[in-house]
């Protein structure tokens, strides 16, 4: 039998990693420590094609696609879930600070006890009936996105030997182009758990790993209602230049 | 301003992102529509269950406009409604299915000869982009690539209005995915 993997070894390989990283902004596609990570990332350099249309154009959300309820997790059944109740809410721009505007945002969560309502989701912690943890919203003039909700739990998962992700709420963003597209994790400030975590760690460069954590805000905290959070998301691609050429 | 970091899109999106009729472009039926199908392929060559596929491209005549209503609600209790059946959106999103299939259902796009394809999955760090063409013609990246590179870009041919189109993440017959940046 293969000996089990430990922490320890997980956390080594995090350190070497982080020792070499090359200051980029988003993680390799291939990060050891996350092990799923093995078999599913390109061995073969990505090609950058010639010229480029749809990529620079992309999706269109409106009105119809999305309800003034779907931003608020916290009202989706008869009762209120369980947890802290929280608002999280920033910008969406690109990368030269220019808000996106009437775009979706989608998110998903697990519960407080860290479950999701998702039948692989073996994790002995209650599923909370008032609670299924999606939502989405479209951005607003200056690019500003809000949801209410419930901060989630942590959950183990069977990377290693007592793998716990740290509470995070997945993000999906859209931007004027396909080739902006972004799908994300945001993190809470102070969690322990961030130093042991490989899916967090596989941004090896400090700074933009701390992009992954939202601030606590005391001004969008409600009394006797909720807490605030502020995380502000930047898009990546494609560069102006490229815009601009319509390669 | 420097960017967000990608993250994966993990296992459990599954009752969050993909959505009925996600894709179904256009109604079956339509007028000139087309099945596109295929599976996804870790580097082992095994099917990949929790993969997530989104495609935007332009519409018949070549508009790459997009519209909205690819996921409308209900107004009454805000439940999925499904599109409209007439409006052609531009974009569509698929999830693997337990065997590592999809399925789209499109018409030809006019204008630029490829359908954009995002590949999100369990395990992928950071989403890979590729193009969708559906014939092996005059194209500047196509061109620039060599034949059994550029053949994994190009969609076969199966019966009248299907075609198979895989994508391997890795190794042998890897697909060919790009950078945008
Ligand atoms: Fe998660």
């Amino acid at each position: 039998m293969p000996e089990p993997l430990s922490q320890e070894t997980i956390s080594r390989e995090i350190a070497e990693l982080a020792a070499r990283s090359d200051g980029a902004d988003h993680p390799a596609r291939d990060y050891p420590p996350y092990r799923s990570s093995g078999l599913r990332h390109p061995h073969r350099p990505l090609v950058a094609p010639p010229e480029a249309y749809a990529e620079l154009r992309g999706p269109v959300f409106g009105a119809s696609d999305v309800t003034p309820l779907d931003a608020d997790l916290t009202r989706q059944h008869a009762g209120e879930p369980l947890g802290e109740r929280i608002t999280v809410t920033g910008r969406v721009t690109d990368r030269d600070g220019r808000p996106v505007r009437g775009q979706l945002v989608e998110v998903w969560q697990a519960n407080a006890s860290g479950r999701y309502p998702h039948q692989r989701d073996q994790h002995p912690a209650p599923l909370d009936p008032n609670f299924t943890g999606t939502g989405r919203c479209l951005t607003d003039a200056d690019g500003r996105y809000a949801f209410t909700t419930i901060k989630p739990g942590a959950y183990p998962w069977k990377n290693h030997v007592n793998a716990w992700r740290p509470a995070h709420i997945h993000f999906s963003v859209f931007g004027t182009a396909f080739a902006q597209r972004l799908v994300t994790q945001m993190y809470f400030p102070g969690d322990p758990l961030f130093p042991y975590d490989p899916i967090l760690q596989s941004v090896t460069d400090d700074k933009a790993r701390e992009r992954l954590v939202a601030a606590y805000d005391h001004e969008l905290s409600q009394p006797e209602w909720s807490l605030g959070y502020r995380w502000d998301i930047v898009l990546d691609g494609p560069s102006a230049t490229w815009m601009e050429e319509g390669r | 301003m420097r960017p967000t970091p990608s993250q994966t899109v993990g296992p459990f999106y599954g009752y969050a992102l993909p959505f009925r009729g996600g894709g179904d472009l256009v109604p079956s039926g339509h007028p000139g529509a087309i099945s596109v199908h295929g599976y996804v392929y870790d580097g082992a060559g095994d099917p990949i269950p929790d993969a997530l596929l989104e495609f935007w491209q332009a519409d018949a005549a070549g508009n790459l406009d997009g519209k909205p209503g690819s996921m409308r609600r209900d107004e009454v209790d805000g439940s999925f409604a499904g599109r409209d059946g007439v409006t052609f959106t531009g974009f569509a999103r698929v999830a693997t299915d337990l065997d590592g299939h999809w399925t789209l259902r499109t018409v030809r796009p006019g204008g630029a000869p490829y359908i954009a394809v995002c590949v999100f999955a369990r395990g992928l760090l950071h989403h890979l982009y590729t193009r969708l063409y559906l014939d092996d013609g005059d194209d500047a990246l196509l061109a620039s690539l060599p034949a059994d590179r550029r053949a994994t870009l190009v969609a076969a041919p199966e019966r009248d209005g299907v075609y198979r189109f895989d994508i391997r993440l890795q190794g042998e017959g890897e697909t060919v995915f790009l950078d945008l940046g």
